[in-house]
């Protein structure tokens, strides 16, 4: 049960660390990081909040053991903002369409709209509903949060 | 919602897995995805000694041809195969089944091995393997052995796997050449990417003449196991095989299974749903060897 020597690159910094294997990814970037844009709401895998990029692709981090992170590269939602911590390009859009209302689910969205964007800065309406389908939003607040979707990916379009 | 303590071993190959698993004896505890186990270990469902990771052995990832089958290694990941060409080609049924099976931040996790050593009666990687009478591989320090799915699944997320033993591979076969072969999968849950309520798989195969050579019908969800309707594939092979054929012999579903009633669905609901869904896959997947015919 001892604990292990793990090194993760988060957000593009290296970060040497000790953590118990029991401890979730969630919880690590939470509580030992002190990244606390990456929420927790159901820690089984349901409602999407905790997601974040392993490898460039969306994962759910309560699903994932921080042990199993090692040597790997995560992007939470604090890695979405420019260099000098104001808010990107996607997050400028969701601020302009108010893409939220609570706003808990939204870094679980940030995150699965950055990957969708990604791959396609056209994308159709299905193909948002199908990339944002694994995360909740308890407000449903849906249709502002893909008309911000819409809003950044015009604005990726315009800017080649 | 934290995991109890465990002993984590990150295993480098199959033989560290098998050592570690006889050494557990019952209490170790493999972690592939951790889709499923993750949520167990949180709410403290599993609380085992030790948790063998098995996501960086090489040699239980890949896709690949081999002869007559599709062999797909335990640990290749469910995003890997709903994108891989060879299973788009060879496997459609799966592809079509992966693509209802959870979320992209799921299924870039979750793994085939995963979804077949779970074996929840709902899920469509089982439904889809029992379909296509696929059979699994076998690991113990004992040795090999291969189960086909027909013996594999014994109750709800129990198999014919035990404790001491790791999943290696899965193994597909391939339709035979010459024959037209139409697939279709069909589920409905509360949500996209939810768990089923009752999902079907289909499978027609046609001979040269248009004949039914091998028809399968596999209905998840509305048994303790994922279950294939045997009599209705009996009255169905080798006739010409048309909708009033698939009619006439729709009341095989129904009196083959058993739903069960939770929170989701009642018994009386899950049994017509599933009648519902069968007849549509199977009309689907005859008009998909049909237009394959078409297509030649």
């Amino acid at each position: 049960m001892s604990k292990r020597n793990i090194s993760v690159t988060i957000n593009g910094s290296v970060y040497t660390r000790q953590v118990e294997p029991r401890l979730s990814l969630s919880d690590f970037l939470r509580g030992e990081q002190n990244l606390h844009g990456t929420h927790i709401g159901c820690e089984h895998g349901v409602c999407g909040a905790c997601s974040i990029l392993l490898d460039g692709v969306p994962i759910r981090a309560c699903l994932m053991l921080a042990v199993q992170a090692d040597g790997q590269e995560l992007t939470t939602v604090e890695g979405l903002s420019q260099d000098d911590g104001t808010p990107g390009l996607l997050q400028d859009a969701f601020q302009d369409a108010h893409g939220m209302q609570c706003g808990y689910c939204t870094p679980g969205m940030l995150i699965s709209a950055q990957a969708l964007l990604a791959d396609n800065n056209d994308p159709s309406l299905d193909e948002i509903k199908d990339a944002i389908g694994g995360n909740l939003c308890r407000c449903t607040g849906y249709v502002q949060i893909i008309e911000a979707i819409q809003l950044a990916a015009t604005r990726l379009r315009e800017a080649g | 919602m934290k995991a109890a303590k465990f002993d984590y071993i990150q295993a480098g190959s199959v033989d560290e897995v098998v050592d570690a698993l006889a050494k557990g004896d019952g209490e170790a505890i493999i972690i592939a995805g951790g889709q499923t186990l993750m949520p167990m270990l949180s709410m403290r469902l599993a609380r085992p000694e030790t948790v063998i990771d098995i996501n960086r052995i090489p040699e239980l990832s890949g896709i690949a041809v081999d002869g007559d089958e599709v062999v797909i290694k335990a640990c290749t990941r469910q995003a890997t195969a709903l994108a891989s060409a060879e299973i788009q080609r060879h496997l459609p049924l799966l592809a079509k089944a992966i693509a209802y099976v959870g979320h992209q931040q799921t299924r870039n996790r979750g793994t085939i091995g995963g979804s077949l050593s779970h074996a929840d009666p709902a899920s469509e990687i089982p439904l889809t393997a029992l379909t296509m009478d696929a059979r699994v591989r076998l690991r113990s320090v004992a040795g090999i052995r291969e189960v086909a799915m027909a013996d594999y699944f014994l109750g709800p997320m129990m198999t014919a796997r035990a404790d001491n033993e790791i999943l290696l591979s899965v193994h597909f076969p391939l339709p035979p050449t010459g024959s037209r072969t139409g697939t279709a999968f069909h589920e409905v849950s509360e949500r996209r990417g939810d768990f089923a309520v009752v999902a079907a798989a289909a499978l027609i195969v046609l001979d040269g003449n248009g004949v039914c050579s091998r028809v399968a019908l596999g209905i998840g969800g509305a048994d303790g196991v994922p279950k294939r309707i045997t009599g209705l594939e009996d009255k169905l092979r080798g006739g010409k095989i048309d909708p009033d054929a698939i009619q006439a012999a729709m009341g095989e579903v129904a009196a083959t299974l058993a739903p069960g009633s939770d929170q989701h669905a009642g018994a009386d609901y899950r049994r017509r749903v599933a009648g519902k869904l069968a007849e549509r896959a199977l009309i689907d997947a005859l008009t998909d060897a049909l237009l394959e015919a078409e297509n030649e």
